[in-house]
């Protein structure tokens, strides 16, 4: 593995506490994604590509911004690997670079409706903006 | 009994029934929701990495609260409370993490994450009792088909929760029958509405919240029940008519505290 993808890979890894390697391939976790149509790569594609450092195509895929962080893929793990953290931890790696907000005030406006809750708000700037 | 209590934002805002009932039902119980003086918006998400740490100190702040006073931590909304008790589990297994957060707050005493965490359903179940509840019901709901919605957040992840069993609930439904209702039995009640995307992509979420919506009509169901704004939010938006109704509701419908308020 080139030393970048190694260094990438462990920081994800500290990042998000997860141990790729347990994942033994059943693809359950996609299998049970709300967001699977919606994603380029697939909660067990993620899982692969950390383990073999292939973290670059992940970096700049919008399936960053389609999980819905409802933690199905966490909980129904028959190998306790949980997905989600990890497509955290690369969405982090991301947003927390200058300029590379997923989401800024200035594009709330739009979205607004006068029932959406706060909640909605919050929660979208929480996963999509640092 | 007093608690401290964590409304969020949304319950002073678009979901201010959510609030409003849960404190009246809870008073008709026996237990007085002290709301926490200044809290802080939970965020709304947990951002689950181990590195992120200002994004999780506004619980440990109501968490410490509740601690100093010595009193069981309780929310209503289910993001608050998902958020708030994986920050406590967090606190109670990562040292690191723990470190950091004291460091930022620097309290008198650090915290450790003994803080008891209620969802307000936990309250009612594990403190209250469901038996006392029904007891305290005056306008039974009459046998009226309520279908729960759990959604995420309030069972998942369970290792942590540890509200219900993650794929087989049933607080909801013996909350339900406790007033008087009937539970619907359907396959969807702990799927995702689409959550927060709704901001990006409604008609994603659209689509989700509709196989909910649609699931729960099809096996009979007058009214959905749900603990979540954002939850009832996308099952009101997504073209099926079946009336969405915070829990409060039908508890104070059914304790008999509903018609007050309205005429307030």
């Amino acid at each position: 593995m080139h030393k970048d993808n190694e260094k990438m890979k462990s920081e994800i890894i500290r990042r998000s506490g997860v141990n790729p390697s347990k994942c033994m391939r059943c693809g359950k976790c996609s299998g049970t994604c709300p967001a699977y149509d919606e994603m380029e790569y697939h909660p067990h594609q993620f899982v692969y590509m950390v383990e073999s450092g292939d973290i670059e195509p992940l970096l700049s895929s919008e399936s960053l911004y389609k999980c819905l962080s409802c933690f199905a893929c966490v909980d129904r793990c028959p190998r306790g690997v949980e997905p989600a953290k990890l497509v955290e931890a690369v969405r982090l790696s991301v947003i927390r670079q200058q300029g590379a907000n997923h989401l800024t005030a200035n594009d709330i406006p739009e979205m607004l409706d006068p029932d959406l809750p706060q909640q909605a708000i919050v929660s979208a700037f929480r996963k999509y903006t640092k | 009994m007093k608690v401290s209590y964590f409304p969020g934002c949304t319950l002073k805002n678009k979901a201010v029934i959510l609030d409003t009932y849960a404190r009246k039902c809870a008073e008709v119980l026996g237990v007085t929701l002290e709301e926490i003086e200044n809290w802080q918006c939970c965020g709304g998400v947990f951002t689950t990495s181990k590195d992120e740490v200002a994004t999780k100190l506004s619980s440990v702040r109501a968490l410490k609260y509740a601690q100093d006073r010595n009193q069981p931590l309780v929310s209503v909304c289910s993001a608050c409370h998902n958020v708030i008790k994986q920050t406590n589990h967090a606190i109670q297994t990562d040292a690191e993490f723990s470190d950091k957060v004291n460091r930022y707050i620097a309290p008198e005493s650090p915290y450790t994450g003994d803080t008891q965490v209620y969802h307000y359903l936990e309250l009612l179940r594990d403190v209250v009792g469901f038996d006392k509840v029904k007891e305290k019901v005056v306008n039974p709901l009459g046998g009226r088909k309520i279908a729960p919605y759990y959604g995420c957040l309030l069972l998942r992840p369970n290792t942590v929760m540890q509200m219900d069993d993650p794929e087989n609930p049933q607080i909801f439904e013996d909350l339900i029958r406790a007033l008087g209702g009937e539970p619907v039995a359907y396959s969807m009640r702990n799927e995702c509405c689409g959550g927060y995307v709704t901001m990006e992509n409604p008609e994603f979420a659209k689509s989700k919240s509709k196989a909910v919506t649609d699931n729960a009509t099809a096996f009979g169901a007058e009214c959905i029940v749900t603990a979540c704004p954002l939850c009832k939010y996308n099952l009101d938006k997504n073209g099926n008519s079946v009336p969405v109704v915070y829990f409060t509701e039908l508890l104070a419908e059914a304790l008999g505290v509903k018609e007050d308020e309205t005429n307030a």
